[in-house]
């Protein structure tokens, strides 16, 4: 195995890959929306309960490939309890830390540093950004499912 | 001749070790590695011969073609000319005018959706197509349909992914204005039986498109044998290059059709009132065409039969076979598509790992495969899945390049463990 698949296919992607953290419908949410990867046909849903101005639950549903689903869960993960400005700047440095290839370390990510090495695999960035997009859209409305493929 | 392979256990029948020498890319590294191109139903490489054929077109003969009274522009007409020529020996055309050069596939299928399906149709009007079809010969179909009212009825298959033959009798019906059927599945490699869905629909009065884009460069096309009214297949499947393609239309079709697009070359005479349009098959040809694809396509189609079209399909045979032997003994792998007719193509999904995430893993060995819907995901659907891996060979392609790939896809299944 290359030094890069096992930065990219660490511990913790494997581990949240096979037991996919807060993959369930909740029975309250105020904000949901779905995502879709044309290019490789995965889908996901992201449901969000804000109440406040803080993201009191966070949860998702799909199946996808080992990057999609861990980004999913570790990304429910963080952004439980997380007032809502503030989850939207770990958005903001997450999408950076994947596509820049001179990113420097991102402390204020946290767990989210594992997914740090998508970066060495272009084709392989939307799978970690998907749940991001959708967390997005789910936060400012909209009724169309976003696609990795819109704009950027 | 027989040159058995370097291996353990195995024989080829036919060495494709000749062949190699003919594609520069294939010696390429990737990742450190030798590559293994095994993504032939995507994009196949070209050999030699197709990439000096371009450039010798750029560098002597280049001009516009059907225009120029100079020197140079009759030597591009006549090496234009000349490619239409072969692809219509190629595929045994009965004259070269039925041979209309286009992009690829697709734009030959929109071709002939718009220009023959869509005057013809009427609301209530039938389509028959199958549940393997790439994309492509689907959208144009059902774009036909929402301008015209017609509907599409879609002839199921199989379990093993074959084309069922009574359920294709069956959705053939008064209604039924036309069939597009692939001539080999490009996500399943199933080849489907396209002379007998001819007859069928013949004897329906029904006439029939088929889609070569995969059977190209996998099975000898005879257009007269098969007896269709189109074909349709891309240069860059058969090792020539993008942006060039073929629609074989019989001649009396063809007549019969109003223009795609409009621009220059496809007139006879222009004024504002009115436009008088030329004969087949320029009126399809509508601006200046790809006159250096149509020249490397001429050089691809010369270059596959040389090599003999009969000891491609053996060789092909022979990978697909041992291929499938060895990617089964790996636990949790599933091969999609297993139809008795099958050609180049073995499809799978191994259990607990995604596509995408073996074809980044086997990447890192060297080896090329497509992951994901391959464009048909109806075929996707239809088996219950979101994609699936797909090796999918070439007349270059070596048992060798097989074990790479059986390696990498294990070496999947123990990372994911």
């Amino acid at each position: 195995m290359t030094a890069a698949l096992r930065e990219l296919y660490q511990d913790v992607v494997f581990d949240h890959a096979r037991t996919p953290r807060n993959r369930r419908r909740p029975a309250r949410s105020s904000h949901q929306a779905q995502g879709h990867n044309p290019l490789c046909g995965d889908k996901v849903t992201v449901h969000l309960d804000v109440a406040d101005g803080v993201i009191r639950d966070a949860a998702f549903e799909g199946e996808g490939c080992a990057i999609a689903t861990a980004s999913a869960s570790l990304m429910t993960e963080a952004l439980k309890g997380k007032p809502v400005e503030e989850a939207e700047r770990l958005l903001e440095g997450f999408h950076h830390m994947v596509t820049d290839p001179q990113a420097a370390a991102h402390p204020e990510l946290g767990k989210l540093e594992v997914l740090a090495g998508v970066r060495e695999f272009p084709v392989r960035v939307k799978c970690a950004t998907l749940a991001w997009h959708t967390f997005h859209a789910a936060l400012h409305g909209g009724h169309a499912p976003v696609s990795t493929e819109d704009g950027q | 001749m027989s040159l058995a392979l370097v291996g353990a256990g195995r024989e080829a029948a036919v060495s494709p070790k000749l062949w190699r020498d003919d594609f520069p890319i294939l010696g390429e590294r990737v990742h450190g590695k030798p590559l293994a191109y095994l993504d032939n139903a995507a994009t196949t490489q070209k050999p030699q011969a197709v990439i000096d054929a371009l450039a010798g077109y750029y560098a002597h003969d280049n001009a516009n073609v059907h225009r120029g009274v100079h020197t140079l522009s009759q030597r591009a007409t006549d090496a234009y000319e000349a490619a239409r020529a072969k692809v219509r020996g190629f595929i045994n055309a009965r004259q070269a005018e039925e041979i209309v050069f286009v992009r690829g596939a697709t734009e030959a299928i929109n071709l002939v959706a718009a220009s023959f399906a869509r005057p013809r149709l009427a609301p209530g009007d039938e389509i028959v197509l199958s549940a393997m079809e790439h994309h492509s010969n689907i959208v144009p179909w059902q774009l036909a349909c929402a301008a015209t009212g017609a509907v599409l009825k879609v002839v199921p298959i199989g379990d093993d992914g074959a084309f069922l033959p009574e359920a294709y009798e069956a959705l053939l019906g008064p209604r039924t204005k036309l069939v597009a059927m692939t001539h080999l599945s490009n996500a399943l490699g199933t080849v489907t039986p396209a002379r007998w869905i001819v007859e069928r629909a013949h004897a329906a009065g029904v006439p029939v498109l088929l889609d070569g884009a995969q059977a190209i460069s996998h099975l000898a096309v005879d257009v007269g044998a098969l007896g269709c009214d189109f074909y349709a297949f891309s240069g860059h499947k058969v090792f020539g290059p993008t942006g060039i393609g073929v629609l074989y239309g019989k001649a009396e079709r063809l007549r019969s059709m109003v223009p795609y697009q409009g621009g220059g070359d496809m007139i006879r005479t222009v004024t504002f009132e009115e436009s008088r349009f030329a004969d087949i098959p320029y009126r399809f040809e509508a601006g200046t065409p790809n006159i250096a694809g149509a020249v490397g396509l001429g050089a691809a189609l010369d270059y596959v039969s040389a090599v003999g079209m009969g000891a491609i399909a053996a060789h092909e045979r022979e990978l697909v076979a041992y291929a499938t032997r060895e990617l089964e003994r790996i636990p949790g792998l599933r091969i999609v598509g297993t139809a008795k007719e099958k050609a180049s193509i073995v499809s799978f999904t191994l259990e607990g790992v995604h596509p995408h995430d073996i074809g980044t893993i086997v990447d890192h060995a060297g080896v090329a495969i497509r992951a994901g819907h391959h464009c048909a995901m109806p075929v996707m659907q239809r088996f219950g899945i979101p994609g699936t891996a797909r090796a999918s060979f070439a007349l270059y392609n070596t048992l060798d390049e097989v074990d790479a790939l059986v390696a990498g896809v294990d070496e999947a299944r123990r990372m994911f463990r």
